[in-house]
């Protein structure tokens, strides 16, 4: 009887981490279209409703869990955006000087230069799921494939990227945030010169992202910005337009910058505090500057 | 030990309105940094509950619905849960620890099998970017943030499951054993017939 029942639970544990085996090997190796992503998008597209439901309901929870875990930081935050607003003072009178400027000569040599983000046909999205998880960063909005949204979509927050659509349904879509694992994006640091890297996240720390392949020699310091590239190259665009703000340099150290051109990122969005977003449903909209500041 | 419709019913019921919970608010509050993580302590819960069979069976179907809901490689935290779900019943099986901290502790080493886990499975799948020395802070802080709910998951899951749990031919030996099959206040009148004063002294 004993031996049944040892040889029973064996058995079970067996088939389960052989099936489980056997689906991680199967999703890993299939590309984007197969059975396996199907099913899935099925089932998100069938319990989307249930997590949206879920989401309104439990907000006054989140709301006042939000309130507590934020006022717990607030007292830094206070001070650190002293300093910087009293920075940005600075940059905003030496920009108002060179917008003046910029207008003058884009009269001159006719561009319209004053299109902002509307002109990528923004899609706004409630956050009604999020990934606990370290690995994985994702979340997931109530505006699908019926708006607009197509897969490779560039996202954006209040007051810069959020990362990209990576999965869609009919009616709500999974981005994937830039401080996944799999995301890259092409940025470009607001130091003169514009020097270009591409920007990564930095695995178990979500308040930084890592910006590398920079020029050896570039001049760059602390608190300057950095905004997405916006590439073009012959048929290949980048997928997010040019000039989106991603975050500011947290910090350089010159011997890594000289060794192996990278500098710390830290993103401008509150990643993990996420309840509208954006989706960009048209983000080759030509060589406008985008803007997410009215 | 056979199992009835209820259990399954409310044991199916708990794992997917815990995922629906844990994806739509608590995986949005932020605790010291980090998120609280439901799925792992919920399985452990069953399966101290329920045994390593139902334990493991629960770690696979949570695991399952974790990774279709948050569109995840499918496998990975079936994998990871099993585990969890199977130790935690062979724990209640061969020491049925009675003390009320258990959970605590249990819960605590099963985040941590999710967290050290999944890092794991995730550099054998491959990662490209950098990983950060925080990724092990930002696993033990998730362990703390869980220790601090485990008990309250563990009570919520006895309630909810607990009416319907099957009876382990086990405990009630060991009920048999101990007590002669009977409550200890029941005992002395039923086992050894009243006792006078003048027999006691």
């Amino acid at each position: 009887m004993h031996d049944k029942q040892v040889r029973r639970r064996r058995a079970v544990l067996a088939l389960l981490v052989a099936v489980s085996l056997i689906l991680l090997s199967a999703y890993f190796g299939e590309s984007e279209g197969g059975p396996l992503h199907g099913v899935q998008r099925g089932i998100v597209a069938v319990l989307s409703p249930i997590q949206q439901g879920a989401s309104t309901v439990l907000s006054p929870v989140r709301d006042v869990a939000g309130f507590f875990s934020s006022t717990f930081h607030a007292k830094n935050e206070v001070a650190q955006l002293s300093k910087a607003n009293q920075e940005l003072r600075f940059q905003v009178a030496e920009l108002k000087g060179s917008e003046i400027q910029n207008e003058q000569l884009s009269h001159l040599v006719k561009l319209d230069n004053d299109i902002g983000i509307n002109s990528y046909r923004p899609v706004s999205a409630h956050v009604i799921g999020s990934d606990p998880s370290l690995w994985y960063d994702q979340i997931e909005v109530d505006a699908g494939r019926d708006q607009g949204v197509r897969t490779n979509q560039p996202v954006i927050g209040d007051d810069g990227l959020v990362g990209l659509v990576t999965d869609v349904t009919s009616g709500d879509s999974i981005v994937t945030l830039i401080t996944d694992h799999t995301i890259e994006v092409t940025a470009e640091v607001e130091d003169g010169v514009g020097d270009v890297g591409v920007l990564q996240p930095s695995i178990g720390n979500p308040n930084e992202l890592v910006l590398s392949d920079l020029p050896h020699d570039a001049n760059i310091v602390a608190a300057q910005q950095v905004v997405t590239a916006g590439f073009h190259s012959g048929n290949l665009d980048s997928l997010y337009p040019p000039n989106i703000p991603i975050g500011v340099v947290s910090s350089v150290n010159p011997v890594t910058l000289a060794s192996s051109g990278q500098v710390q990122v830290s993103p401008v969005v509150d990643l993990r505090h996420l309840d509208v977003v954006q989706i960009l449903t048209k983000p080759q909209a030509g060589s406008t500057r985008a803007s997410t500041v009215p | 030990m056979s199992v009835s419709p209820s259990f399954v019913i409310r044991v199916l019921a708990l794992g997917f309105l815990a995922v629906v919970i844990q994806v739509a608010a608590v995986s949005q509050i932020s605790i010291f940094g980090v998120n609280a993580d439901l799925s792992p302590l919920v399985v452990m819960s069953v399966g101290l509950l329920a045994g390593s069979i139902t334990g493991a069976l629960m770690g696979f179907g949570m695991g399952l619905l974790v990774d279709l809901v948050l569109v995840q490689t499918l496998g990975v935290t079936s994998l990871l849960y099993i585990a969890i779900g199977y130790w935690s019943g062979r724990l209640r099986e061969l020491r049925d620890p009675a003390h009320g901290l258990v959970p605590l502790g249990v819960g605590a080493a099963a985040t941590g099998v999710a967290g050290i886990g999944m890092a794991l499975i995730q550099f054998l799948l491959g990662v490209d970017a950098p990983v950060s020395l925080l990724l092990v802070q930002q696993i033990l802080l998730t362990v703390l943030v869980n220790s601090l709910i485990a008990l309250p998951v563990y009570a919520v899951v006895r309630r909810a499951i607990g009416p319907s749990l099957p009876d382990d031919p086990r405990r009630r030996r060991r009920r048999r054993y101990t007590t002669g099959g009977l409550s200890p206040l029941q005992r002395p009148s039923s086992g050894l017939g009243p006792v006078t004063r003048a027999a006691s002294k």
